[in-house]
């Protein structure tokens, strides 16, 4: 699965099997795709820097926190330390952590954006995810600027422990403060966004989107599926499934998120260009 | 719960029972024979004493674990009948149905009124099943917010008692938004007016129990638990070896000690030597005396005070290193 990991200027040249239906596509047909599946439209799992070209103005990202990175505050081993695995990450992603946050544009419409990588253990959520969705938010707020957080995300990062777990608390109490300031928060959802992002900042959103067929729930399909002791039927907790059921407000594919974002965004723009609705009191 | 040979021993108690039954065994023998075996009791008796405090005090976070979910332990319920006055249960989040996993409702503290809600287990299997184990659907957490609410808006103080193994992983939880029920309390949570105390009684289970875990103050009993995940579900994951529990408890840091030590809750509340299922009474004295000392201090700050430190506490939450200059 290398190639969902590499940086776009040395794409290797490769067929990729399609996790959706499992034909061969090859790597560079994907990639110019925005990483949907030719044959069956899957979204497939993608680079945050094709998504960056795909959904941002040209060279308008510039990330912040680049450099924040976990500690082992539990002295957490199993098979291997925390350490160990933080760094084995690092070298497979190229990227320090598992969200990169940073301003951009998109058709002109400014915003602060973060976007999880899945690559990056699974997407986790330990203190530096928590961290930077708190720093992204309060440079919204810094800036009047509207908040976009892309997630793909397996949880919270057990490596971490009970401080993993409070991420929940102190992603949710910096999109809360946004709402407070009237600012919007659009979340979007991509495969898969589980258990504590889930139940968090992600499902906090005055908008929330999700890319089709994205695996989208709280407990895991497996762990539900032990529990009750039957087979789930096919297409539960997908974002189509989630829809169905009102828990989010749409669904848009990758073609259509560039144009589907900008013309949300405008939506929150008031008569002198500022996003806030309601002069901020402080 | 209030005699010894009323509790059920956990395993690694085996070596106490083992003592106490040969003691027992040297008095009948005494008693009957009319043998003196009073030095050899008194001996026994003593060996019995150490063991007890050193199978205590170096008492792994497994151990612990089981503590944590001992049946005999007290629950919400219990805590509810015996610190406070003139309960009044309260039920349903006024969507799909009242979900018996949360108990909730207006009660007195020491006279004063307070809004009390928990996860509730169940003692015997009918109960269980009734409380689903303690495992609330979104109702469940629908339903404690709607009681948060009640008590903002009448301003009264909340107390909470956290005690679930965690949200209910089932298909219908899933279909009617567990991720965002949790989710929504932990947001309104953070803007209360009122004094929210929340106390950890027995298993703090991941996103279920942060559902109602968003206080001012948070204590924990000595021999709670409050993990982001089972060590149960974290050795299956990791290790890949559910058998493998002991060590995920052990490195996943998950008693009260180490929650203390890291900055995540405010205070420990002691427990009975073995636990609160030894001695009730002395268990309730206890929490009865971490409630009035928090109620009483918290009383004291401004409401809108009470939101921005609330705030600024979680804010802090989170070690990491931060080489760069940020924005
Ligand atoms: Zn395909």
């Amino acid at each position: 699965m290398g190639w969902f990991t590499s940086k776009k200027k040395d794409i290797p040249d490769v067929f990729v099997k399609c996790t959706g239906c499992g034909e061969a596509v090859y790597n560079k047909e994907l990639q110019k795709n925005l990483y949907v599946c030719p044959h069956c439209d899957r979204h497939l799992r993608m680079p945050n820097d094709v998504r960056i070209e795909f959904l941002c103005d040209e060279n308008s990202f510039q990330e912040f926190n680049a450099s924040i990175m976990a500690s082992d505050p539990l002295g957490f081993s199993d098979s291997a330390t925390y350490g160990e695995r933080i760094q084995k990450a690092q070298e497979k992603t190229r990227s320090k952590e598992a969200i990169i946050t940073g301003f951009a544009s998109i058709e002109g419409h400014r915003l602060v954006i973060g976007m999880f990588d899945f690559s990056f253990m699974g997407g986790s959520m330990g203190s530096v995810v928590g961290e930077k969705i708190a720093r992204a938010a309060q440079a919204s707020l810094d800036h009047n600027l509207p908040l976009v957080i892309f997630s793909a995300s397996g949880g919270a990062r057990m490596h971490e422990g009970i401080l993993s777990l409070m991420q929940m608390v102190k992603t949710s109490q910096a999109v809360a403060k946004l709402s407070k300031r009237h600012l919007p928060f659009i979340s979007v959802l991509c495969d898969p966004t589980t258990g504590g992002v889930s139940a968090s900042f992600a499902m906090l959103g005055d908008i929330i989107m999700a890319e089709p067929k994205a695996l989208i729930g709280f407990a895991g399909p497996r762990v539900i599926e032990q529990t009750i002791r039957e087979t789930l039927p096919e297409g539960f907790q997908t974002s189509e499934f989630l829809l169905e059921k009102g828990v989010i407000d749409m669904i848009v594919s990758r073609p259509e998120m560039r144009s589907t974002m900008a013309r949300i965004l405008s939506f929150f723009k008031q008569k002198d260009g500022a996003y806030y609705a309601v002069q901020p009191s402080r | 719960m209030q005699s010894n040979q009323a509790v059920d021993a956990l395993p690694f108690e085996q070596k106490i029972v083992d003592l106490e039954k040969k003691i027992r065994e040297l008095k009948e023998l005494s008693d009957g024979e009319h043998l003196d075996l009073g030095p050899e009791i008194e001996k026994l008796s003593q060996k019995l004493a150490r063991l007890r405090e050193d199978t205590y005090q170096n008492i792994s976070a497994w151990e612990v674990t089981q503590i944590a979910r001992h049946p005999q332990r007290p629950y919400t319920l219990d805590y509810i009948r015996n610190l406070f006055t003139d309960f009044v249960e309260m039920h349903g989040g006024r969507q799909f149905y009242d979900d018996n996993a949360i108990v909730g409702g207006m009660a007195r503290f020491n006279g004063e009124p307070v809004v009390v809600i928990g996860h509730e287990k169940g003692r015997g299997t009918d109960e269980k099943i009734f409380r689903n184990f303690g495992m609330p659907h979104p109702e469940g957490y629908r339903k404690a917010l709607r009681l948060m609410q009640f008590a903002n808006k009448f301003q009264r103080p909340l107390v909470l008692f956290i005690d679930t193994p965690g949200a209910y992983p089932g298909k219908e939880a899933e279909e009617r938004g567990q991720g965002e029920a949790i989710a929504r309390n932990i947001f309104d949570m953070s803007f209360l007016k009122v004094p929210v105390l929340v106390i950890v009684i027995g298993e703090g289970g991941s996103g279920g129990a942060v559902a109602l875990g968003v206080g001012d103050r948070v204590l924990m009993l000595e021999h709670s638990i409050y993990s982001v995940i089972s060590p149960e579900g974290c050795a299956s994951i990791l290790w890949k070896d559910v058998s493998k529990s002991k060590d995920a408890a052990n490195a996943l840091k998950i008693t009260s000690r180490h929650l203390q030590d890291l900055g995540i809750i405010d205070g420990i509340i002691p427990e009975p030597l073995g636990g609160a299922h030894y001695d009730h009474e002395k268990t309730y004295k206890a929490v009865r005396e971490a409630i009035s000392k928090n109620l009483a201090e918290l009383k004291l700050i401004a409401p809108d005070l009470l939101v921005e430190q609330r705030f600024e506490k979680y804010a802090k939450m989170g070690v990491f290193v931060d080489e760069g200059h940020g924005a």
